[in-house]
């Protein structure tokens, strides 16, 4: 636990250490400014490296492995079916356990991404309060979760990758024609958001166990769609709920008229 | 203000720990291996969001509106760049992430037969592929602070980069292509992201005529798909387009 606490530390610290230099740097070299709050700003980057340090430790004593472990154990032909192999093309409904586990995992992992947090704290001060924090987090969520839980049905069914991907983009070009011009920066962002520290280690094994089981998938591709969907859903949700809400208000954000509108 | 945090923290987590306590009792039917290890890693958990959020609203996101302000009211176009550039790059070449899939992609690309399978050419090899994904994310940031200030629509700039995404993957080498797609997502790390955020909502808030909104957001998702171009580029100026009949 001391190792595994000095290189969470020594990982965050490096982040955080060259965003320092740069800043001192610029600051005295370029801008030729003091830095007001000095003391404040190096304490505040002192809490992010700790804080985020512990965030991670705490992930890989309480979370991960038991996480890991359930979900090798329901994507397992034991769980699932009763003996030690998988039927050739094994039915998508027998993994019912699976397909809420991939939701719920996916929808609860995302509330907990410290990165999603950040960016909605900054999507409701640039909204000046149009935005809830929480309400984007939400929505974010439930794109994650979708996007997971199609995933593990496409591995389990062995559809293409390339078509769901290629028609999830094709939704998110349509939406992006219709869809409130000030939401899409930011449904944009909340794809790139969600892959990453708690999400995708469980993401990841999910797929393995998945891949790993079922005969004629390939592990290594397979773990990759699951995190490409989980990209790709919550730009879908974000604008999806923007255009809900915006049709149900009947007005709102008509005044800017700045992307492929007419 | 702390037992808020601390609630905040709390509520946060709660939903993944309800999922994983209530699998194991009611689904799964099995007894908690370390009881103890996990309750002392879920209080971790708790404090260090804790500690995180009270570290983004003291430290990152200030530094980054901060520099915003400053380089708005200095004016120099040139000097805003090479910063958004050297952030980009410098927050990504030390990325843990990224260090182990260009090791990963580097013995691919032996057992392939693309390069050699010595020590030396392997591990050449996996820093030219770091340098890669960081100048693209310093790349990406340069793009994303000229199109705040000259106004661009992002939806333009994305959509172009899938097109160019789509076709690359057709004509780069094929171990290549896997690499490429992976190395999208690693690059936005959690220090990253509030920074690049403050950084792009600063600057379209001191610029008249932006909106910190439309124009603020964007640059995220900018850094995770110009690594996905660089790097199957680099492929194609290291090995080659794609042998014909082998795609």
């Amino acid at each position: 636990m001391i190792d595994g606490l000095a290189t969470a530390l020594i990982d965050t610290g490096r982040d955080v250490f060259a965003v320092s230099a740069l800043l001192l740097g610029f600051q005295y070299l370029v801008l030729r400014q003091p830095i007001l709050n000095l003391r404040r700003l190096l304490a505040g980057l002192v809490l992010v490296v700790v804080g985020l340090a512990f965030f991670l430790i705490g992930l890989e004593l309480a979370l991960f492995p038991l996480g890991e472990h359930m979900a090798t154990q329901l994507s397992s032909p034991q769980f699932v079916f009763g003996s030690d192999t998988v039927p050739d093309s094994p039915p998508w409904w027998k993994y019912g356990w699976v397909y809420l586990f991939a939701a719920i995992i996916g929808f609860s992992t995302t509330l907990a991404e410290p990165a999603l947090i950040a960016v909605a704290f900054k999507a409701e001060k640039a909204s000046r309060g149009t935005i809830r924090p929480w309400g984007l987090r939400l929505v974010v969520a439930v794109g994650v979760a979708l996007g997971i839980t199609l995933g593990a049905f496409r591995i389990v069914t062995g559809s293409s990758l390339v078509f769901f991907v290629a028609v999830g983009y094709l939704v998110v070009i349509v939406q992006t024609a219709f869809a409130p011009k000030s939401i899409i920066p930011l449904a944009y962002d909340s794809g790139g958001v969600t892959t990453s520290t708690v999400t995708v280690p469980l993401v990841t094994a999910l797929g393995l166990g998945l891949a790993s089981t079922i005969p004629g998938r390939n592990p290594a591709l397979d773990g990759f769609g699951l995190i490409a969907f989980a990209s790709l859903f919550p730009m879908i949700t974000v604008m999806g709920y923007a255009q809900l809400a915006n049709w149900r208000a009947g007005r709102g954000f008509k005044g800017d008229q700045k992307g492929m509108n007419p | 203000m702390l037992s808020h945090r601390l609630w905040n923290a709390v509520r946060d987590l709660l939903p993944i720990i309800v999922v994983v306590v209530g699998f194991q009792t009611l689904v799964l039917r099995q007894p908690f291996p370390n009881a103890a290890e996990m309750v002392v890693g879920t209080i971790f958990v708790v404090l260090g969001l804790m500690l995180f959020v009270q570290g983004l609203e003291m430290g990152l996101f200030p530094i980054g509106e901060a520099m915003a302000y400053a380089f708005a009211r200095k004016g120099s176009l040139s000097w805003l760049l090479v910063f958004g550039f050297l952030l980009g790059f410098s927050t990504t070449v030390a990325e843990p992430a990224l260090i182990a899939i260009a090791g990963e992609a580097a013995s691919v690309a032996s057992d392939a037969g693309y390069i050699a399978s010595d020590a030396a050419t392997q591990s050449s090899y996996a820093l030219q592929l770091r340098l890669t994904v960081a100048v693209s994310v310093g790349a990406a940031i340069v793009i994303g602070v000229l199109r705040i200030l000259r106004g661009w629509p992002v939806q333009y700039l994305i959509m172009g980069g899938y097109v160019i995404v789509v076709g690359a993957t057709f004509i780069a080498p094929e171990a290549i292509v896997g690499i490429a797609f992976d190395s999208g997502g690693v690059t936005t790390s959690t220090v990253t992201v509030p920074l690049v955020t403050a950084l792009g909502v600063g600057l379209a808030t001191s610029i008249r005529g932006r909106d910190p909104l439309i124009d603020g957001f964007g640059m995220i998702a900018l850094a995770s798909l110009t690594p996905m171009i660089f790097v199957m580029i680099f492929g194609i100026v290291r090995f080659g387009f794609r042998a014909s009949g082998a795609g």
